[in-house]
């Protein structure tokens, strides 16, 4: 399990292991929000939570494609189902290695980039802490359409459609969370709605990721 | 102990392709299928290994004893072959790679990224790979593909060490490897087409 999340790690970090690329492009959709909406400050405050969430999402759905395809493509994923290691950890740390190469960089540019969208000072802290609560759900989540979607030529369209609706609750339950933070009313609830749904993504999609694996191999 | 297949069907795709096939794998032996192009050898390895589930019949002393090796090797481009090596010696709860190295001539690429290899290379480091797995039954899909005739010499001579240790293989090629082995001739175990109307009256 070991060998196999850091080896995950090691390949994303290598040239052209993509790590970066959900980085770039939540760098890029949020430094454009501002010119798009124009210079009013106020606005921007006032959207600032939503456009970091909806960023760091569609950020995280963008690297998704490659989660269980290049394993799939290259023979490994073969080889790994007849290994020691049961298929739904081996989609568990799969998930893990794509947070920690994805979303984790997101949670931690996202402060930054609260700067340029002005978001309201007492934002920053709950936007940080509902990003790192609700984007494990996300690569959880995504690995579970990955599985969906393996050994199908271009699977990417497909993937994100499936995965897309199953995002909208953290999506809604996050967001609430930062923008409450940042108007200054209490974040409590969305928080731990958001942990519930994290939680429970992390407790049941691997053994539905495992599932469906197991029949996409055959 | 055994690997006994019993009266096994397998099919791709829903649709079958050999039924009725039995054979038994002891310690120390080796089988080799044979039979055309499509007959139906790599959906019968795939079965055996676990991959796939067989629509009749069993395979009985399989559970986690299968070092599957199949036309991708399953290699990382990114990483180099000390590394692939490593990382698949670990997943099988292994730590010596040095003996693979040694029997497949790879000593002088360790240090290589493994998409820097020709063809004939990385089919050996895919090969190699059996020999960290543990396992005591190789299943092989056309081992041989791409090895020059010392490559194919250096293979015959890890599953001849491996046979010696009392370990079993199980492979599909035409290549004649001087390994003393029972042939098994797919072709004669080809499933009765399935009937349309049958599928038909699934649905009615």
């Amino acid at each position: 399990m070991r060998a196999l999340f850091f080896r995950d790690l090691a390949l994303a970090l290598r040239a052209g292991g993509g790590f970066g690329l959900g980085l770039a492009f939540f760098l890029i959709v949020v430094v454009l929000v501002p010119f798009s909406v124009g210079p009013q400050s106020a606005l921007l405050t006032q959207i600032a939570p939503g456009v970091l969430w909806l960023g760091a999402l569609l950020a995280c759905l963008l690297s998704l494609d490659r989660l269980l395809a290049v394993d799939w493509e290259d023979g490994a994923l073969d080889l790994l189902a007849t290994s020691p290691l049961p298929l739904e950890g081996i989609v568990a740390v799969k998930a893990a290695a794509h947070w920690v190469t994805t979303g984790l960089p997101l949670v931690l540019a996202a402060p930054v980039l609260g700067v340029l969208l002005n978001l309201a000072p007492s934002g920053y802290g709950v936007l940080v802490f509902s990003l790192a609560l609700g984007t494990p759900a996300l690569s959880m989540i995504g690995a579970f359409g990955a599985a969906l979607t393996v050994g199908i030529k271009r699977g990417g369209l497909l993937l994100s459609l499936l995965v897309l609706p199953l995002y909208v609750p953290t999506l809604i339950f996050g967001a609430e969370a930062a923008r409450r933070a940042a108007e200054g009313l209490d974040p409590v609830t969305p928080l731990l709605l958001l942990a519930g749904i994290t939680l429970a993504v992390l407790a049941a999609m691997p053994f539905a990721a495992g599932a469906v694996l197991r029949v996409n191999l055959r | 102990m055994e690997l006994t297949v019993t009266d096994l069907a397998v099919g791709r795709g829903g649709v079958p392709v050999l039924a009725g096939v039995s054979f038994v794998l002891g310690p120390g032996r080796a089988l080799v299928l044979r039979g055309p192009n499509g007959s139906g050898k790599t959906t019968l390895l795939r079965t055996v290994a676990g991959l796939q589930v067989p629509m009749a019949g069993t395979v009985v002393g399989a559970e986690d004893r299968i070092a599957y090796a199949a036309h991708a090797d399953g290699l990382k481009a990114a990483l180099t072959v000390a590394e692939n090596l490593r990382f698949w010696a670990s997943v099988f709860g292994q730590s010596e790679i040095a003996p693979a190295l040694a029997a497949f001539d790879l000593e002088d690429l360790v240090d290589r990224p493994a998409g820097r290899l020709s063809a004939g290379q990385k089919r050996r480091l895919g090969l190699a790979r059996l020999m960290v797995t543990g396992r005591d039954v190789w299943v092989l899909d056309e081992p041989t593909v791409s090895l020059d005739a010392a490559s194919v010499a250096l293979f015959a001579d890890a599953v001849r060490a491996h046979l010696a240790r009392g370990g079993a293989a199980l492979m599909a090629t035409h290549i004649d490897l001087g390994i003393e082995a029972e042939t098994l001739d797919v072709s004669g175990f080809r499933a009765a087409a399935a009937r349309m109307d049958a599928a038909d009256e699934a649905f009615l």
